[in-house]
């Protein structure tokens, strides 16, 4: 039987794909903060998911006005990295588990979840950021990687309740895949951060760290938190915070199982406009 | 019922909401073209003639020519679309949440390495903060020749 074993949890700032890309990393203004990832891809070494389930949002790449998904399930046999105005990024093509995946969209939709279901799409910094910092930069990324896109971007976004619902039911769907593979689900995106506007560099500390507190010890009341919280405390950007409930909901306590384990917490400010955040949650 | 929208009382925010979409649609699917190479090459060569190819307003292709994202985002823009236009530019990301605030380039990245804007005086509209429509341009990028 596939399991989730774990739920990483991290900000996906384009900048840091730049620095990255560009040899910046040893920088004193990015040595800070990729630091904060080196226990990280050292655990994930040893972890070995088999797939991880990327929960993150397209920036206006694969997704225009023309079409505006609130969920989006990749569906595909692979994705490629996508140029989003610079050149696309020079990181591995990114591999899909349509198998996997469709299983989870026929169990998830026939959980009440109305998913779209995607079989061509480009990823963006969105997904590939957090890959990078995950795994630094491999000639192949190495796992399988399904793509969750969410709608942060034209209001409203999905409300938190119905994103950490999606998780548990991604977690129904999981655990009901007769293959034993070892399986990750990753949210993405925040903290606090608005790039937009005579606000524009928000950061708000206090309210970023007591949100993921309660993100750990408390995830039921972290999901009530209406989106006006969001966009007044942590910035109009700052909702994309809502991703990370789902991967916090296909944890097994939710489900009446064991707390999860915190193996690592980080947090960072500034990276260009945001405050970066990153956790580590994993089933006992 | 009309729907509540408690978002209209943040300051210096513009929440890309369905109406806000609307009204931008043909900006914003303006700037998603730019994310073809050939379209860029295009635009700037010259910019008025290709964006008197698209169905946008006057104020609107005024302010993208002016690069004024601010009237961008009044007029329906959204700040991931508009930065289809920052790329075009060479700006990063930062230059162009920066060129919101009045500030200059040097004084917006000190901010954000001192931490960022602070919330305190920023959550409402007739609070004190720096955001706020009486402190505004919040620094000297007006002055910068």
């Amino acid at each position: 039987m596939a399991r989730i074993t774990a739920s990483v949890y991290t900000s996906h700032v384009p900048a840091i794909g730049a620095a990255l890309d560009q040899g910046k990393a040893g920088e004193p203004y990015w040595q800070p903060l990729f630091r904060g990832f080196d226990f990280s891809k050292q655990w994930l070494a040893e972890q070995r998911p088999d797939v991880v389930l990327l929960v993150y949002n397209d920036h206006a790449t694969a997704f225009s006005l023309d079409f505006i998904p609130t969920f989006a399930l990749g569906t595909a046999a692979r994705y490629a990295p996508a140029d989003e105005g610079y050149g696309a990024r020079p990181v591995p093509e990114v591999l899909g588990d349509p198998e996997l995946a469709s299983h989870i969209a026929q169990s998830v939709i026939q959980d009440d979840f109305d998913l779209t279901l995607v079989n061509r799409m480009d990823v963006d910094h969105g997904l590939t950021v957090p890959l990078s910092l995950m795994c630094g930069q491999p000639r192949a990324w190495p796992f399988r990687v399904i793509p969750l896109a969410v709608n942060v971007v034209q209001y409203p976004a999905p409300s938190g309740r119905r994103c950490f619902q999606l998780g548990q039911a991604i977690r129904r769907a999981v655990d009901s895949f007769d293959a034993g593979l070892n399986v990750q689900i990753w949210g993405t995106g925040g903290m606090s951060h608005q790039l937009q506007g005579p606000r524009a560099g928000l950061i708000n500390r206090e309210w970023d760290q007591a949100w993921l507190d309660q993100l750990i010890d408390d995830p039921v009341a972290c999901s009530q938190i209406p989106h006006i919280d969001y966009v007044r405390e942590a910035g109009s950007e700052g909702i994309e915070l809502v991703m990370w409930l789902i991967a916090r909901g296909a944890m097994a306590d939710v489900a009446g199982g064991a707390r999860p384990v915190v193996k690592h917490r980080f947090y960072h400010v500034p990276a260009s406009n945001t405050a970066v955040g990153h956790l580590i949650l994993e089933n006992p | 019922m009309a729907l509540d929208k408690p978002y209209k009382d943040i300051p210096g925010t513009t929440i890309f909401d369905a109406d806000q979409s609307r009204k931008g649609y043909w900006l914003n699917q303006f700037c998603m073209s730019l994310m073809k190479a050939d379209n860029r090459v295009r635009f700037k060569a010259d910019e008025r003639a290709y964006l008197d190819d698209w169905p946008m307003t006057d104020a609107q292709k005024a302010a993208v020519l002016a690069r004024d994202l601010n009237e961008c985002i009044r007029l329906g823009g959204n700040i991931y679309f508009l930065a289809k236009i920052g790329a075009t530019d060479g700006r990063s990301f930062q230059q162009m949440a920066g060129s919101m605030t009045g500030m200059t380039e040097a004084e917006y990245r000190d901010m954000m390495l001192g931490g960022g804007r602070s919330i305190e005086g920023n959550r409402r509209i007739g609070e004190d903060g720096d955001a706020q429509a009486q402190h505004q341009p919040q620094g000297h990028a007006a002055k910068d020749v």
